[in-house]
């Protein structure tokens, strides 16, 4: 009898990247639910719009790239990305802006450096602040969450889709009535408006720790990062690191001065916090490898969230911090690599 | 599934294949003739030198060859001296030669009996025995090394007085201070077993220690780690950190010898995999080919795809089943295509570092990885590519299910082969400085001849010896000059 021969070893895997990014999609859905009960089915229509372009861009950059289409469009790692980035949006945005803010992650994050594996920055934020950057008034089209009791209706999904498809809502409805600035936006115009801090957490978004309905969404995006965390798909030095950071500095600044600066418990709840620790500062790619260098990674991306939030000139810094950090992996990974085993201490 | 019946004995195939080149160290070198018969336990391979060890053989019968053949050793499957054994059925012993008292003696008679480390590794155990480093610590080796392996686990259920009086016996050769016994904690009848035969026995110096059932814990540089804390330096062995390791096999091999008299002519291997109809662990003569074990076996069930000598971690596949079990053989998988890897390709790395969580000595193989595509050697060496025991568990937990292991070998021999070529061009190097450098010692010896000469020329003597050689030139001149 002749076998085959094959070298060791001969056990059966216990993953596979598509299963993995399958678990990170698993993880976000009761997040997605969330927003989609206070913020309409406009996440879920960005969703869908940049996974379409990220998906045709996937495919066009290897062609151009002359690699194998169908494992990498099946791999469901350009999906995460677009998901990512459909969190990132407004609900209320016309089709181009997930579009192109795909078509950067995909092209110019990610095959410009070398596709899967090779890219330095993150793409999802890479495309997020391609947008941010190039489009800032279309990225303000938040809407009011649910029961915020704003006087007016809340847009529907007929309107959501309409929107999308050609930029303009209903006579009756104007953009600028029914969009509404985020938790974070109020706290910084405020502040620089001169208001004191209870003034501004005084108005309607407010109540609970990061405002209405970001509460539920920012909670149950931790509950997807537990769920990640407890698969082992992530660990936690990343996501510790990062909110230890932030909840420090910011609890520290508030009993300096509670009137200037936010608890630590908005910081922690309103903007990307959550979603950064646990989904974005994570992304395996560009992130730190080693143990010792994800703590430094989560904490670098920790401190400057909450330095961009405070001082900088954007109301949340989530998606600079990430882009900033990434620049430091290599250097993190050189240096911070454990000590083998059997060799000096 | 192999632990479900008692160890499975009475297998004597007709012809059995004995390599010389069982052992960790040199072959032995054959004594017996073809034609010639032989009893069981006869020595027909004496130590090939240091590290070597005595071949026995396996049954009683008659030589029918003596001839080179493919035999999987340790290193894979190489081409070694066979001795073929046709066996007669009578099993007709030998004499055995009675155990020495002195200590020396002792040693020698476990290196001719042919004892060797059972784990695996083959490591001649009368070099390890007589090695006088300071070895404080004897463990005893009850975790087996790979998932699939139940061997230990049998032996030690089934002869622990046997065991436990071989590891004392080691002990008192090692003069080590203290002995742990080693047994993974879902074992918990192997350890009861050894217990109680240590209870049995009188004996209280022997400590029991569950490690916990992660592979590779019967690693024993891991294990020396689990158990003491201790590291063994890179590059070395448990001596290093004050350890002796011992596989449970051997200490039962050993007290066979000093009890009875029998040099190590079986060893107890694990079948097993979905492709076999009766999986066992099954006491086998050294030199039994892998069919007849298999179809002691009850024969291969379905389709058998993958023939792994060792287990499925760090066993290696053989084209064949007419290949001898030997020392170092402790478990045969029959495997079907759908409990076994199959290379159907690989996504990049994702950089998730799961490599590296699971990695026993620390390494970072995804970074190894980068390093050993583009054969980038120093980086390798920092990252410590010759620190990895090619255990294969960050292949398993690899996502893009990259053949991490399979691409280290093959930097560690490229590796191998480079730095050969430094060495010799080193060596090149070194010899042409020095014909550079007698080169010039001849031309400096020249110079000075010719300073002593011109210093000559300056004296007295010299100078009359100048004017009269001149005057003969001149002479001779003349009186050529004068024949034209």
């Amino acid at each position: 009898m002749r076998f085959e021969l094959k070298p060791p070893p001969h056990a059966l895997p216990t993953t596979s990247v598509p299963k993995v990014m399958r678990h990170v999609i698993y993880a976000l859905a009761p997040a997605a639910f969330a927003h989609v009960w206070f913020f309409g089915w406009g996440i879920c229509i960005n969703a869908l719009i940049a996974t379409a372009a990220a998906l045709g861009a996937e495919a066009l950059m290897l062609r151009v790239r002359s690699r194998p289409v169908k494992p990498a469009l099946l791999d469901g790692t350009a999906t995460v990305t677009a998901v990512l980035l459909a969190f990132a949006i407004p609900p209320l945005a016309p089709w181009w802006v997930p579009v192109i803010g795909a078509v950067s992650a995909i092209v110019l994050a990610k095959h410009l450096y070398g596709g899967l594996g090779s890219n330095l920055f993150n793409p999802a934020m890479v495309g997020y602040a391609v947008l941010l950057i190039s489009f800032p008034v279309e990225m303000t089209y938040w809407l009011p969450p649910r029961g915020a009791e704003l006087g007016h209706s809340p847009v529907g999904a007929w309107d959501s889709l309409r929107f999308a498809v050609t930029g303009s809502l209903p006579q009756a409805l104007a953009v600028d009535a029914v969009t509404q600035a985020t938790p974070l936006d109020l706290v910084r115009e405020g502040l620089t408006s001169m208001q004191t801090l209870a003034e501004v957490q005084a108005g309607p978004l407010f109540g609970g720790m990061g405002g209405r309905g970001w509460d539920w969404v920012n909670s149950l995006i931790a509950v997807g990062g537990l769920y990640l965390l407890f698969r082992g798909i992530i660990r936690w030095h990343i996501p510790v690191s990062m909110l230890a950071a932030i909840a420090v500095l910011a609890a520290v600044f508030h009993t300096l001065d509670a009137s200037r600066f936010a608890s630590a418990s908005f910081h922690l709840f309103s903007g990307a916090s959550l979603l950064g620790a646990f989904f974005i500062a994570t992304d395996p790619v560009s992130a730190a490898t080693t143990n010792r260098g994800r703590l430094i990674y989560g904490a670098g991306i920790g401190i400057l969230v909450y330095a961009i939030r405070t001082w900088g000139g954007y109301p949340d810094g989530v998606a600079f911090a990430v882009l900033l950090m990434n620049a430091t992996v290599p250097l993190l990974d050189r240096y911070t690599r454990p000590r083998i085993y059997g060799r000096p201490r | 599934m192999s632990t479900g019946t008692p160890i499975a004995r009475g297998l004597l195939p007709e012809r059995l294949i004995i390599p010389m080149d069982q052992q960790a160290g040199p072959a032995a070198v054959p004594v017996v003739e073809v034609g010639q018969r032989v009893r069981k336990g006869e020595m027909i391979g004496r130590p090939g030198g240091l590290r070597s060890a005595g071949v026995h053989a396996s049954a009683s019968g008659t030589i029918g060859a003596i001839r080179e053949g493919p035999v999987p050793t340790v290193n894979g499957l190489t081409t070694s001296l066979c001795v073929h054994l046709q066996t007669d059925g009578r099993d007709e012993q030998a004499p055995s030669e009675g155990w020495p008292r002195e200590r020396d003696a002792r040693i020698d008679a476990i290196c001719n009996a042919g004892i060797v480390g059972l784990g695996g590794a083959v490591f001649s155990t009368a070099e390890k025995l007589r090695d006088d480093a300071e070895c404080d610590l004897l463990i005893l080796n009850g975790a087996e090394c790979e998932p699939y392996i139940s061997c230990d686990d049998m032996l030690m259920r089934e002869h622990p007085l046997e065991v436990v009086r071989g590891a004392l016996a080691m002990m008192d050769l090692t003069g080590a201070e203290s002995t742990v016994f080693a047994v993974e904690r879902d074992k918990p009848d192997a350890l009861r077993a050894v217990r109680e035969a240590a209870a049995q026995l009188g004996d209280t110096r022997i400590e029991f220690a569950r490690v916990p059932t992660v592979y590779p814990a019967g690693g024993e540089r891991q294990l020396v780690e689990l158990l003491t804390g201790r590291e063994v330096p890179s590059g070395s062995y448990p001596p290093a950190a004050g350890c002796i390791c011992q596989n449970v096999g051997t200490a039962f091999a050993l007290d066979r010898f000093m009890r009875r008299g029998e040099p190590l002519t079986s060893r107890i291997v694990t079948v097993t995999g979905n492709g076999v109809a009766h999986p066992a662990n099954v006491e086998v003569p050294i030199g039994t080919p892998i069919g007849d074990l298999i179809h002691f076996c009850g024969g291969y069930r379905g389709d058998v795809t993958r023939l792994i000598l060792g287990g499925n971690m760090m066993g290696y596949a053989l084209p064949g089943d007419n290949l001898p079990i030997t020392k170092a053989g402790n478990c045969i998988v029959a495997a079907h295509a759908d409990e076994i890897r199959e290379s159907t390709g690989e996504w990049p790395c994702i950089r998730c570092g799961d490599c590296a969580d699971v990695c026993p000595p620390r390494l970072l193989p995804q970074q190894l990885l980068r390093a050993a595509t583009v054969r980038d050697f120093d980086q390798l060496d920092s990252l410590g590519l010759n620190d990895c025991i090619e255990c294969g568990c960050c292949d398993i937990a690899c996502p893009s299910q990259i053949a991490l292991t399979e691409r280290f070998r093959q930097a560690k021999q490229a590796w191998a082969v480079v730095s050969q070529r430094a060495a010799m061009a080193d060596l090149a190097t070194r010899r042409h400085r020095r014909k550079l450098a007698r080169l010039a010692a001849q031309t400096e010896d020249i110079h000075r001849q010719q300073d002593d000469l011109i210093a000559a020329i300056g004296s007295e003597d010299s100078r009359a010896m100048i004017e009269a050689a001149v005057a003969r030139a001149s002479r001779r001149r003349g009186e050529s000059d004068t024949a034209h």
